[in-house]
C-alpha cells in the first residue's frame, strides 16, 4: 500500500511538472526557441503572486487573476523587443540570450526578494486531504493535477480549433510562407510567448503554493519541465503530461527506497529513456 | 603577371609580431613568483585557469556547436577525483591531475553517447540534466564528505612543497602551464585535419556533411577531447581551493555562466576570444565586484546586448576593422616579392 500511495502521489507531482513543461512545449513548437530562462520565469510568477498576495491580502488562488496577464504581457514585451532579434538558422543566439536574461532574473529576484526561501500561504487548502480507498491525497495536489489537465486541453483546443492556433502552427511549419499569407509572425511569436507566460504563470503559484522557492530554484525547476517534455516527446502535449507523470513518479517511488534519491531516480529514468527511446515516448515531431 | 608571384600562406606580420610578444610575455609570467605579490600571483592563477576553461568551451560551441551548459559536471568530477585519488590512492596531487584527465575522457565517452541523442538547444538542458546527476551522485559518497564536503589533508597539501611560497609558486605555474597548454593544444587541433573538418562543420554543417566529414565522429572526439581537459583544469582548481563540496564543485554560475559570458563578450569562434574576454571579465570583476549582485546583471545585460548586436564579440569588431588574425589560423594569399608589377 506503501508503494501504492507512493505511485499516487508522484502521478499528482507530475501535475506540477507538467505545468512547468506545457510552457516550455508551447514555445518550442510554435518557434523552435528553447527558453533557458524558462525555470526562472516560474520563479518570478511564483514571487509575482507573492506580492500580489502580501499587497491584496487576497488568497493565492485569486493571485491568478492578476499575475497571469502580466507574466502574458511580459512574454509579448519580451519576445518581440527581444527574443524576436535572435530568431534564425542559428542557434547560438536563442540559446545564450535566454541564458543571460535567466542570470539577469536570477539575480534582480535576489536584489529585490533576498535570498530567504518565502512561501504563499492558502490556508487550508494545504493541509485538505480526502480519503480514496484507503490511501490520504492532498487536495492541493489534486487541484494541481486538475489545473494541470485543463491547462493541456485548453492548449490543445486552442492549437487545433481556433484560428489563434491555426496560425502557431502555420508559422511553425513555414514561417515565409506564413507571412505571405498575411500573418506577422513577430506577432505571433509574441502571442506564443504571451500564452506560454501565462501558463508558466499557473506553473509558477502553484509551485509557490506547494513548497517554498528562493531565487536561485529556477535550473531545477527548467531541468525538471524539460525532462517532461523530452520524456513525453518534443510537440506532444499530452505526451508532456504524461512525461510529466513519469517523472514524478520516478522521484517519489525513488525517494521511497532512499531519501537521497528523489532527484537522482527522475534524472536517472529520464537518462535511460532517452537511451531507449531517443524521441520520447509519444513523438509527434522530430526536433 | 606571372602566377609564381603569389604564395598561399597562414603567417602575416601581425602574426609574426604576436608570437614575439607572446614569447615575451610568457617570460615575464613564467617569472610572476619573483616579482609578484601573493594576491596578485592568486588573481592570476584564477584567470589562467578561467582562460583555460574558456577556450575549451570556445572550441566546442564556437566550432563544433555543442553549446553545453553542463561543463561544470567535469570541473566538479575532476575535482573529487583529486580527493578521491590523492586521499584514497594515496597518489602525488601532480599526478592524481594527469589520471582525472584520463578518468574524465572515460566517462565521456557514455555520455556523449547518451546525450548527442539531443540536438541543439536540448543537448544544452541535456549537459546541465548530467552535471545534475554527477552532484547529486557526489553528494551521496559520504567517503567524500556527502553533502557537506570535505578538505584536502594537510599532509597531501606538504607533498607539493614544504614552504607555503613553493606551493603558492607551484600551482601559479601549474594554472600557467595550464592555459599555454590548452590554448596550444586548440591551436594545433584547429590547424590539423581534424580541425579542417571541424571549421568547415562551423561554417556550414550541411555542406561539410556532403563533402564527406564525418560529422558525428569529429564532434564526438571534441566533446570527449575537451572533457578530459576540463576534467583536468577542474582538478586544478579544487586544488587551489583546497576545499570541495557537491554545491561548489557542480556551480552552474561559476563553471558555466561566468565561462559563457568570457566567450560571447570576447568573441565565439575566434581563438583570440576567450583570451580578450578573460581580461575584461577580470577588469570588470575586480572593479564591480562589491556591487554583488548588480555587477551579474551587468554582465547578463552585456552578453545579450553583444549577442543582438556584434555576434562574433569584441574580437570579432576588432578582425573586421583591421582584418587582424594573431594566431595564423586562415589562409591568405600573397605577393611573394615586393617589386609590384602593374
Amino acid at each position: 500500500m506503501e508503494w501504492v500511495n507512493a505511485v499516487v502521489q508522484g502521478t499528482l507531482l507530475g501535475g506540477l511538472y507538467a505545468l512547468f513543461a506545457a510552457g516550455l512545449s508551447l514555445i518550442f513548437g510554435v518557434m523552435r526557441l528553447v527558453n533557458i530562462a524558462h525555470g526562472d520565469m516560474i520563479v518570478l510568477g511564483a514571487y509575482l503572486g507573492l506580492s500580489v498576495t502580501a499587497i491584496l491580502g487576497i488568497h493565492p488562488l485569486m493571485a491568478l487573476i492578476i499575475v497571469v496577464p502580466c507574466m502574458a504581457v511580459i512574454g509579448y514585451v519580451l519576445q518581440r523587443s527581444i527574443l524576436n532579434q535572435t530568431l534564425g538558422g542559428d542557434l547560438l543566439p536563442p540559446l545564450l540570450v535566454t541564458f543571460g536574461l535567466s542570470v539577469i532574473l536570477q539575480n534582480a529576484l535576489l536584489e529585490i526578494y533576498t535570498a530567504d526561501p518565502q512561501k504563499m500561504n492558502a490556508g487550508s487548502l494545504e493541509t485538505a486531504s480526502v480519503s480514496v480507498g484507503g490511501l490520504s491525497l492532498g487536495v492541493l495536489p489534486l487541484l494541481t493535477f486538475a489545473i494541470a489537465v485543463a491547462v493541456i486541453a485548453a492548449l490543445q483546443w486552442t492549437f487545433y480549433r481556433t484560428a489563434l492556433g491555426r496560425a502557431f502552427r502555420a508559422t511553425s511549419d513555414n514561417q515565409e510562407i506564413a507571412q505571405l499569407m498575411g500573418l506577422n509572425r513577430r506577432h505571433i511569436f509574441g502571442l506564443a510567448m504571451a500564452l506560454a507566460l501565462g501558463v508558466t504563470a499557473i506553473a509558477g503559484i502553484m509551485l509557490g503554493i506547494r513548497t517554498s522557492f528562493d531565487p536561485s530554484i529556477g535550473g531545477g525547476r527548467l531541468i525538471f519541465g524539460f525532462e517532461a517534455v523530452i520524456i513525453g516527446g518534443l510537440g506532444n502535449l499530452w505526451g508532456t503530461l504524461a512525461g510529466g507523470v513519469i517523472l514524478g513518479v520516478a522521484q517519489t517511488v525513488g525517494a521511497k527506497i532512499d531519501p537521497g534519491w528523489q532527484l537522482l531516480a527522475g534524472h536517472l529514468v529520464f537518462l535511460a529513456i532517452l537511451a531507449v527511446r531517443p524521441n520520447g515516448l509519444f513523438p509527434r515531431i522530430s526536433g | 603577371m606571372n602566377h609564381s608571384d603569389f604564395h598561399v600562406t597562414r603567417s602575416s606580420a601581425a602574426t609574426k609580431a604576436a608570437a614575439i610578444i607572446a614569447i615575451l610575455v610568457m617570460i615575464v609570467l613564467i617569472a610572476a613568483p619573483w616579482w609578484a605579490g601573493r594576491a596578485d600571483m592568486r588573481l592570476m592563477g584564477e584567470l589562467f585557469l578561467y582562460l583555460a576553461l574558456a577556450s575549451l568551451w570556445n572550441l566546442m560551441a564556437g566550432y563544433a556547436g555543442l553549446v553545453s551548459v553542463g561543463q561544470q559536471a567535469y570541473v566538479g568530477f575532476g575535482g573529487y577525483m583529486l580527493f578521491a585519488l590523492t586521499m584514497f590512492g594515496g597518489m602525488h596531487p601532480v599526478a592524481a591531475i594527469g589520471v582525472a584527465g584520463v578518468l574524465g575522457a572515460i566517462i565521456a565517452i557514455p555520455v556523449a553517447l547518451l546525450i548527442f541523442r539531443l540536438r541543439g538547444a536540448y543537448f544544452a538542458i541535456g549537459t546541465w540534466v548530467i552535471a545534475e546527476v554527477f552532484r547529486l551522485s557526489f553528494a551521496q559518497v559520504s567517503s567524500l564528505g556527502g553533502g557537506s564536503g570535505s578538505s584536502l589533508p594537510v599532509g597531501i597539501v606538504r607533498s607539493l612543497s614544504e614552504s607555503r611560497s613553493g606551493r603558492e609558486s607551484l600551482s601559479y605555474w601549474l594554472a600557467l602551464g595550464s592555459a599555454v597548454i590548452v590554448i596550444a593544444a586548440v591551436y594545433l587541433f584547429l590547424r590539423s585535419r581534424n580541425g579542417l573538418a571541424l571549421t568547415a562543420i562551423r561554417d556550414n554543417e550541411l555542406a561539410a556533411g556532403s563533402l564527406g566529414i564525418d560529422i558525428w565522429r569529429t564532434k564526438f572526439i571534441v566533446y570527449v577531447v575537451t572533457a578530459a581537459l576540463t576534467t583536468m583544469i577542474g582538478a586544478l582548481i579544487f586544488l587551489q581551493k583546497l576545499r570541495i563540496s557537491p554545491d561548489a564543485a557542480f556551480s552552474v554560475n561559476d563553471w558555466t555562466a561566468f565561462v559563457i559570458f568570457i566567450v560571447v563578450i570576447g568573441g565565439i569562434g575566434t581563438i583570440e576570444g576567450p583570451i580578450i574576454g578573460t581580461l575584461i571579465f577580470f577588469a570588470l570583476r575586480e572593479t564591480l565586484a562589491d556591487l554583488g549582485t548588480i555587477y551579474l546583471m551587468v554582465l547578463g545585460v552585456v552578453a545579450i546586448v553583444i549577442m543582438l548586436k556584434a555576434p562574433n564579440g569584441i574580437w570579432g569588431l576588432i578582425r573586421a576593422r583591421f582584418n587582424l588574425e594573431l594566431f595564423p589560423l586562415s589562409f591568405r594569399v600573397k605577393q611573394s616579392n615586393s617589386s609590384k608589377g602593374a
